[in-house]
């Protein structure tokens, strides 16, 4: 199961990555725009999320409508997103229609029409969306600790502030198309019933003539771990805690995966067994290994009520930091068993194929094969997955609490 | 795409749609209960006993479940509506022994007396976590308007109250009534061999207490009524109103289907052109919901609460030209093409296949392929949706509502 993605680049600097599938009858694509929130100008935050919703308002010679019925009639699945790094457009419908789809894309990427009288409209439907955010505790407690545990401007919210809205203007929205959806540092991946030589001109055809602007360098600022709570009438006390991991790209990620698989892999992994199987302190709690570009984090969060929340994030600090005292062989034998198989299961899957290869390109320049990361995920050892816990401890916490009370944070950890 | 369908000597049916060129196998079992079937004093048992299905038996314990399953690599879960409790895993299809086994341990659990008491905890937060959604308890309030004297309006999860109150006794006699081979069916959906299956069910699942516990399926009154949960620090308003709609068995219940992707779909229909699209809400949705012997067509809105007034006439108004005018066949044929590439997609994977084929097997009685899913969907005119408005015209007749306003 070696992957067989064909790789192309534009004249004009877009990478296409195009992976033939067997056995389907749709194709998918993904790309990715160096245009997300951490390009927004400084206190207009919000810019790159207006963006993604008024570019797809009417594009080369079609208006909104026409432009909208013209993709549901190829029966596409869209969906687009807001990254910190990146804005995501991706579909998919059957494959004898992604040539079709890949050319309004064309006209969406390259076209808009960017409509100043619909900004407005756009603007305010941007803000009910943060609005209704802040009504829901989980959604604002993930968005205020990726904003307190990454480097700034790596932890800007990806829809923006409410604060900020009001001094965005069309123009700030026309500029960021302007600087940053552009050919060069953009890619697409195509996964799917396609084969490269059919569908590399179409993509050639469609994006070929698209010109280059120059690419602005993002500078890091400082980080330093907080603890915060912010009061709010919930039900539940919910609860987010991030620190330091290695990133994507970095040669140690597949033994710090391995490590936050332990955390919370599975329904057998330590958080869940301790604190909600053993404790009942909890329905919801896990943890994710996040990376970006330069930066990772593990983000974890816990949803409990005001009364069982102090001992939920007790028992959950300390499970973090209990990983360095060791693992047992079975803990990452399980890790294994899920790796292998969700690689395997999401070859029968477009959307997420073409998704993946995008983002291996952007994180490593290259495609991993399937049997390299297999490959990768056999050689773990307990040994290894322990020196990479030894060498970035649990520790230096930032942990964010919405709820009713606030917490202490145990001394000693931060 | 082969279909085999058989019942076991104990009533259980098995029904598999193999595919040899899948990757994965998915396995469940859908349990035809749910809260409708509940009593009020037992409310919230079927969702409980979903979660204690995970604590293990005579021969496993929780730790073993959870542990082999993850050792399984499987992708495994379960869940619970108003109707039917669904038990699942995705695994390698060397693994489908295993896995079989397991959904066995599932659905007959110890249901030891301290786990009760723990997982009680457990159920008590995840009730906690919904009331932090708004949505969540606008749908909730929504269904307790509509059906303010039937099982149908009741929560899923339970009270605070009821949960508080269930005793594992209890839970053991709705188990022992609800967990007969007549009131479920196992499915197989991907890459397996049948003969294997039935090999496999006839050892773990040849031992199910067979018999079946009958369902009251006639419609159940509406109750028409508002309800109105303040909260006044909130920043939006939640509306979500009921309206009666075709039930599962009905013969349009497709062009239901339809006709709600035409009015009401979230990214291009004509409550998005009319309130979304210009900025007025930030939600307006319209979903069909099919239940044994009823349906609803639920209106969700979400917008600013000083607008809401607006909001709802502007949604009556393209209700009532709806009604009045019935829809375009290009608005048809758009619809039909979204539909038809998303079950294309859906049925990719083996996991995407076997909902499909449980819930269908559950309402129906029915093996549908994809290629009559798709024939039906193509099959819908223009007249369909007409007499589906004659005898289900867009309504909103109850109504709850969540966020700053005391009234609507």
């Amino acid at each position: 199961m070696s992957s067989t993605a064909t790789i192309h680049t534009l004249d004009n600097g877009l990478t296409v990555i195009v992976e033939p599938m067997r056995d389907v009858r749709s194709a998918a694509f993904s790309f990715l725009l160096p245009a997300g929130s951490v390009h927004d100008p400084q206190g207009r935050n919000g810019t790159a999320a207006i963006l993604s919703d008024l570019v797809l308002r009417g594009a080369g010679s079609l208006d909104s409508r026409q432009l909208t019925a013209t993709l549901d009639n190829l029966g596409l699945q869209r969906s687009e997103s807001v990254g910190v790094k990146h804005l995501g457009f991706s579909g998919a419908t059957v494959a004898d229609r992604l040539p079709q789809a890949l050319a309004v894309y064309g006209d969406i990427l390259r076209k808009p029409h960017l409509p100043a009288d619909q900004f407005d409209a756009v603007r305010e439907g941007l803000e009910m969306t943060l609005r209704a955010m802040q009504d829901e505790p989980r959604q604002r407690l993930m968005v205020e600790l990726r904003r307190h545990c990454f480097p700034s401007p790596w932890g800007t919210p990806t829809y923006g502030q409410l604060e900020q809205l009001s001094d965005i203007s069309s123009a700030d929205v026309v500029d960021h198309y302007r600087q940053l959806v552009r050919p060069n540092g953009a890619i697409l991946g195509v996964a799917g019933g396609v084969e490269p030589e059919d569908i590399l001109p179409v993509i050639e055809e469609a994006f070929g003539g698209w010109e280059q602007v120059p690419e602005t360098e993002l500078v890091d600022g400082e980080y330093t771990p907080v603890i915060e709570h912010i009061a709010h009438d919930s039900t539940q006390t919910h609860i987010g805690i991030a620190f330091e991991a290695v990133p994507y790209r970095h040669e140690d990620y597949y033994t710090a995966w391995a490590s936050v698989g332990v955390l919370s892999g599975g329904m057998s992994a330590r958080l869940f067994t301790e604190v909600r199987e053993r404790r009942g302190l909890c329905y919801s709690i896990s943890a994710v290994l996040n990376s970006l570009p330069y930066h990772a984090r593990v983000l974890a969060y816990a949803g409990t009520t005001a009364e069982r929340a102090q001992e939920t994030l007790d028992v959950t600090l300390a499970e973090m930091q209990r990983l360095a005292e060791g693992i047992e062989p079975g803990e990452l034998e399980r890790c294994q068993a899920r790796a292998k198989s969700a690689l395997i299961m999401e070859q029968e899957s477009t959307i997420s194929r073409a998704g993946s290869v995008a983002r291996d390109w952007f994180h490593l320049g290259r495609v991993t094969t399937l049997d390299e990361v297999r490959g990768k995920i056999e050689s773990l050892t307990v040994d290894t997955v322990l020196d990479y816990i030894h060498a970035h401890p649990a520790r230096d916490f930032t942990v964010v609490t919405i709820g009713p009370e606030s917490l202490e944070v145990s001394g000693g950890i931060s | 795409m082969e279909f085999h369908e058989t019942t076991l000597e104990n009533g259980l049916t098995v029904i598999a749609e193999l595919n040899p060129a899948a990757q994965s196998v998915a396995t469940g079992v859908f349990v035809r209960t749910g809260s409708r079937d509940e009593t009020e004093d037992v409310s919230g048992v079927s969702h409980f006993l979903e979660h204690m299905a995970f604590k293990g038996n005579d021969v496993y314990t929780a730790d073993d479940v959870n542990r082999i399953f993850d050792e399984l690599g499987a992708n495994y879960n379960a869940s619970t509506s108003e109707e039917v409790t669904q038990f699942y895993a995705a695994i390698l299809p060397e693994y489908l022994p295993n896995a079989v086994e397991m959904l066995s341990t599932l659905l007959y659990p110890s249901l030891r007396q301290d786990d009760f008491e723990m997982e009680k905890n457990v159920i008590l937060e995840e009730i906690g976590m919904y009331d932090d959604q708004p949505t969540f308890t606008a749908y909730e309030q929504a269904m307790q308007a509509h059906f303010p004297t039937h099982p149908l309006g009741r929560k899923i999860l339970g009270t605070n109250d009821s949960v508080s109150a269930l005793t594992a006794e209890s839970m053991r006699q709705y188990h022992a009534d609800h967990y007969r081979t007549g009131n479920m069916v196992l499915v197989v959906a991907g890459r397996a061999d049948w003969d294997d299956v039935c090999r496999l069910v006839e050892e773990h699942c040849g031992s199910f207490p067979g018999g079946r516990i009958e369902r009251d399926t006639s419609a159940p009154p509406v109750g028409g009524q508002t309800q109105v949960i303040e909260r006044p620090s909130s920043l939006q308003q939640h509306v979500m109103q009921l309206a009666p709609a075709p039930a599962a068995d009905h013969r349009l219940r497709y062009a239901a289907e339809l006709l709600g992707v035409i009015v009401g779909d979230h990214s291009s229909s004509r409550l998005y052109w009319e309130l979304v699209d210009p900025g007025h809400a930030e939600s307006a949705d319209l979903a069909y919901n099919d239940y044994d012997g009823t349906g609803t067509w639920l209106t969700y809105l979400g917008c600013r609460p000083e607008t809401v007034s607006e909001n709802l006439e502007r949604i009556h108004s393209v209700y009532e030209k709806v009604n009045r005018e019935g829809i375009s066949p290009t608005e048809l044929e758009q619809a039909q093409n979204r539909i038809a590439s998303a079950i294309v997609l859906r049925s990719e994977r083996p996991m995407g296949r076997l909902g499909a084929l449980g819930i269908n097997w559950v309402y129906l009685g029915q093996y549908r392929s994809v290629q009559d899913d798709l024939d039906t969907v193509a099959g819908i005119t223009v007249d369909d949706i007409g007499q589906l408005l004659a005898e289900y015209p867009l309504d909103a007749v109850s109504t709850a509502t969540v966020g700053p306003l005391s009234s609507l």
